[in-house]
């Protein structure tokens, strides 16, 4: 499995010379399917520049999966260039809400005064699905989704292979229910990244930082370390950078990961723009 | 996935419960006893990690429930039973015994959690020694 990282960067873009390194685009993840189609997680700004390659590419068939609604996993959607491709069909993926369709809420962020274009404009074949739902299965890839902690309705995502498994959780506050101590299942997500060979997980704070945003939905780099070895994953990728953090805070943020380490196989390191991962 | 993650709101219910020092115990959709806080510990006389889950009323019939004048306590009557069957919260005094041989008179209030699109999730029950 290749997963691609287009926006890194938790609650707000930070472009500047202090992050130009791990970048201040927000979440956004391309996978590679063999095929022609696109599968993409989140539509954080990060999704702009990978729509731009995309209509290079041609792709006219794309899944985007969305772990909430939050407007550093959506805003860049609406400057996504495939929807404004009638030749392009999109399957969005998402949470709804308690009352709303996933498509209800999304359409609330393309109406004034939000935006100047109606939904009904958009010459893209768009399709909503609502999650949690059954398992997404693709060219072997099986994407799973399950609720997890965070404010309002929020799924982390399981991408799974014959070979290789990753979990996607950029928006994720385990601690708040528990961590350590605690069975797998008992733990948010718990299932989700079992075992996994690569979570992307949260880890938006300094374990000071925490103290003081406790239930804002993320979490320390000390929680994202201990909740990788609670479920008994491989490598953690740090994600979801706090926006005053520069590139030298996130640096010392990923030492003090490796600090906390005890049973990863590998070291955790720092997301960024431009990073491959190659899982399996 | 190699396991099962609880429903999320059952996760939150326990960390909720479990900072509570009310007597509170949670049953899944299907009636398992999945978890009560130390209150709850204090009043039945045994640990919850001694018994682990299990039937919740199976769980219940040690405990005898019944009556304050000692009748038996008809299942349908039992605020759990009703919040699992109904699903709907309901209330009732009663008598039970605990695990250390003292009868108590609690209250008992149960109701249902519904989670995303009306799923039906489990129910949180809370108890007083009265």
């Amino acid at each position: 499995m290749r997963l691609t990282i287009w926006g890194c960067r938790g609650s707000v873009p930070t472009p500047g010379p202090s992050t130009v390194t791990y970048g201040g685009n927000t979440s956004c993840v391309e996978v590679a399917l063999d095929d022609e189609a696109a599968l993409i997680l989140d539509a954080g700004t990060g999704i702009r520049a990978l729509g731009a390659e995309l209509a290079k590419r041609g792709t006219r068939r794309i899944h985007l999966f969305l772990t909430h609604l939050h407007f550093d996993h959506l805003e860049g959607l609406r400057f996504f260039a495939p929807l404004w491709d009638e030749n392009v069909t999109l399957e969005i993926h998402g949470p709804r809400s308690p009352v709303l369709s996933l498509r209800d809420r999304i359409l609330r962020a393309f109406s004034p005064p939000l935006f100047p274009l109606d939904f009904r404009d958009v010459p893209a074949m768009v399709f909503f699905h609502d999650l949690p739902g059954e398992p997404w299965c693709a060219n072997g890839l099986t994407l799973s989704s399950e609720l997890v902690l965070h404010p309002g309705p929020t799924v982390g995502l399981r991408l799974a292979t014959s070979t290789s498994t990753v979990a996607y959780l950029p928006d994720h506050e385990p601690a708040l229910a528990g961590i350590e101590g605690r069975a797998s299942e008992w733990i948010s997500a718990g299932a989700l990244a079992h075992d996994a060979d690569v979570v992307l997980h949260d880890s938006q704070y300094f374990e000071d930082e925490y103290e003081t945003r406790i239930g804002w939905g993320h979490s320390s780099v000390a929680h994202a370390v201990a909740f990788s070895e609670a479920v008994g994953a491989k490598r953690l990728v740090l994600f979801h950078h706090e926006p005053n953090h520069s590139d030298r805070d996130l640096e010392r943020l990923e030492d003090r990961a490796r600090e906390l380490t005890r049973s990863l196989d590998g070291a955790p390191v720092l997301a960024r723009e431009g990073m491959l991962l190659d899982v399996g | 996935m190699a396991t099962q993650q609880k429903q999320l709101l059952l996760i939150l219910a326990r960390e909720f419960t479990s900072n509570l020092s009310t007597p509170s115990l949670i049953a899944n959709a299907e009636g398992t006893l999945v978890f009560y806080n130390e209150a709850a510990e204090a009043v039945v006389g045994r640990r919850f990690s001694e018994t682990g889950e299990m039937p919740l009323e199976e769980w219940l019939v040690p405990f005898e429930p019944r009556e304050t004048d000692s009748t038996p306590l008809p299942a349908e009557r039992r605020p759990t039973h009703i919040a699992l069957v109904e699903r709907r919260p309901a209330h009732e005094r009663y008598l039970i015994t605990s695990a250390d041989g003292v009868e108590r008179v609690i209250e008992v209030s149960a109701f249902p959690l519904f989670a995303h699109t009306d799923e039906f999730v489990g129910i949180v029950a809370i108890f007083w020694r009265v």
